[in-house]
């Protein structure tokens, strides 16, 4: 069930998109997702698209796992672009049933948001393919930093952020483990009725819950036993360095995003 | 009951990039009313050889046979529960897997997802509590309130409430005391003496393999590498080093002898009175030859 889930896993390499700092790649995820809503005619789209494929390209991943994280969401992306392609009016009609339209602008329409889906997932596969989630963490802190002027928790975010992130495998093992110990008590995980599957989780929930409790008051020991005592006055072991090629990055979005100003119509 | 592999490979995560083979080529038998340990290194594929034996998990290649059951690939999860209820498996730290809010419910709840109803469950676990070392006075408590060791034996006493016919035990003492240690290894032996129960064994203590087991299986790289009779595997100390393994105390204490004295052990002692009972005839003669 979830070892088919690609999406927000890490994959070690050494390649040009895996060496950037994080805090570029994340910025110029967000930043996609952005300008992916200007385009609105078939030269923008075409445009984005090299971009998209240029980094894929450059991300030295097999394009297999790109469509990989698209499949999860194809019923979502298919039922958006149905019900566009059915609800938009326009001049040039193709075919009419009662309320149903098929016209020549929806189904531009249905091409253009299938685009935008399969470009914002590739996208974020990208920058999660390619960046160690504590690195992750990390960017989101640096760029977080400015809103401590406004008494936002930074640091207590960061911090739990990143142990969240790291206590994730773990849970999923456990959740595997006591799966297996209560199915071989005689429970079936995923049959019978919803009322009958809703009772089947409590003897998975319960210990599950348990467990993080004593895990997180062991960790809060064993910080406090290593002279944690918040975020005032640390020093950071792993540092972000930020050079030419992650400036490059920002400046290819920069032009990417005036391109784009430009083109549409 | 007995329980068959024949050429069983498995590997996790077929298909994707992050597949790994966990096992292959493993050829074993179980056989009914045995007592079976299962040892090697860490991530040799015990625990995944393990969940094989009551079909938690499938083999991606090759057959498991547990008693007239076929378990392929292929197999349909379709009454795989009558299975599980003959295949009762204590997991490592299965003090985890508590969750009612009364022992003596979280003792029934196997029995009752096998179709008792809940006062023959809770009659059950008045039963096996005496069995693991507990008295009724825990019925109603909470399991949460109970100390790790306590816990432990109700997990225990939850996986015997189905009345398995074999008990698969991965690392059942794994952060016991000395004293705990004893006493639920020692239940184990006699459930297997007494009822004829088939256990199975998964430990990386020796002594525990040398004092209980008939016989003994070494897996390595998520193969087999060798089995046989605890007697005959333990006289090859080096191999089994080589394997990351150690041999038992007394065992290990016999080879000193040997090279200090020139003593030959046989057959090898296994257990600590073995070995003291052949320390005493030997000097027995010995004082013989002396007069």
């Amino acid at each position: 069930m979830m070892e088919k889930l690609i999406f927000g896993r890490y994959i070690p390499g050494d390649s040009f998109i895996h060496r950037l700092d994080p805090r570029a790649k994340l910025m110029g995820a967000i930043w996609f997702i952005i300008i992916i809503f200007l385009a609105n005619n078939w030269l923008t789209y075409v445009l984005l698209t090299v971009f998209v494929l240029t980094a894929v390209k450059l991300s030295e991943i097999s394009p297999k796992f790109f469509i990989n994280g698209v499949k999860p969401l194809i019923w979502l992306i298919l039922f958006t672009v149905i019900l566009q392609i059915l609800f938009t009016s326009g001049s040039t009609i193709w075919f009419r049933l009662g309320p149903i339209v098929i016209s020549q602008e929806g189904l531009l329409n249905g091409v253009f948001i299938f685009m935008r889906f399969v470009l914002i997932i590739f996208m974020s596969t990208i920058l999660t393919l390619t960046t160690m989630p504590l690195s992750l963490t990390d960017a989101i802190e640096y760029l977080l930093r400015p809103l401590a002027a406004v008494k936002v928790p930074v640091h207590e975010i960061a911090l739990m952020l990143s142990i969240a992130l790291r206590f994730v495998p773990t849970l999923m093992d456990e959740t595997e483990k006591i799966m297996n110990a209560q199915r071989a008590r005689g429970i079936d995980f995923g049959e019978g009725n919803v009322y009958q599957q809703m009772k089947a989780i409590v003897p998975l929930l319960i210990p599950l819950f348990v467990s993080s409790f004593n895990r997180a008051e062991e960790l809060a020991t064993a910080m406090e036993a290593r002279g944690y005592k918040g975020g005032e006055g640390r020093t950071k072991y792993r540092q972000l360095e930020w050079v030419s090629r992650d400036t490059m990055i920002m400046v290819a979005f920069g032009l990417l995003s005036a391109a784009l100003l430009v083109l549409r119509t | 009951m007995d329980i068959r592999f024949e050429e069983v490979g498995y590997t996790y995560q077929p298909g994707t990039p992050f597949q790994s083979r966990a096992l292959h080529d493993i050829n074993l038998t179980i056989k009914d009313s045995s007592f079976t340990a299962i040892v090697g290194h860490t991530g040799s594929g015990k625990s995944t050889v393990l969940q094989h034996l009551n079909a938690l998990k499938k083999p991606t290649s090759g057959q498991v046979t547990i008693g007239d059951r076929v378990i392929t690939n292929f197999s349909e999860n379709k009454g795989l529960k009558s299975l599980r209820k003959k295949v009762g498996i204590v997991f490592q730290f299965p003090e985890a897997q508590l969750f009612e809010e009364t022992v003596g419910k979280d003792i029934a709840f196997g029995p009752k997802n096998f179709g008792l109803s809940e006062e023959e469950g809770l009659e059950k676990a008045r039963e096996l509590l005496p069995l693991v070392g507990l008295d009724e006075s825990f019925m109603e408590r909470s399991p949460f309130d109970l100390s790790g060791g306590q816990m432990r034996r109700v997990a225990i006493a939850g996986v015997l409430a189905l009345e398995p016919e074999v008990l698969v035990l991965d690392e059942p003492t794994a952060g016991l005391d000395p004293q705990g240690r004893k006493e639920i290894m020692d239940m184990f032996y006699t459930l297997y003496k007494e009822q004829g129960l088939t256990v199975v064994l998964v430990t990386h203590q020796m002594d525990d393999v040398a004092t209980y087991a008939d016989h003994m299986i070494v897996l390595e790289k998520g193969t087999v590498m060798k089995e046989g009779h605890p007697r005959e595997l333990f006289k090859e100390a080096g191999w089994l080093s080589s394997m990351q393994l150690g041999v038992p105390s007394t065992v290990r204490f016999a080879h000193e002898l040997e090279e200090k004295f020139e003593w030959i052990f046989d057959p090898l002692p296994l257990t600590t009175d073995e070995l003291a009972q052949q320390m005493k005839d030997k000097l027995a003669s010995k004082a013989g030859e002396g007069l």
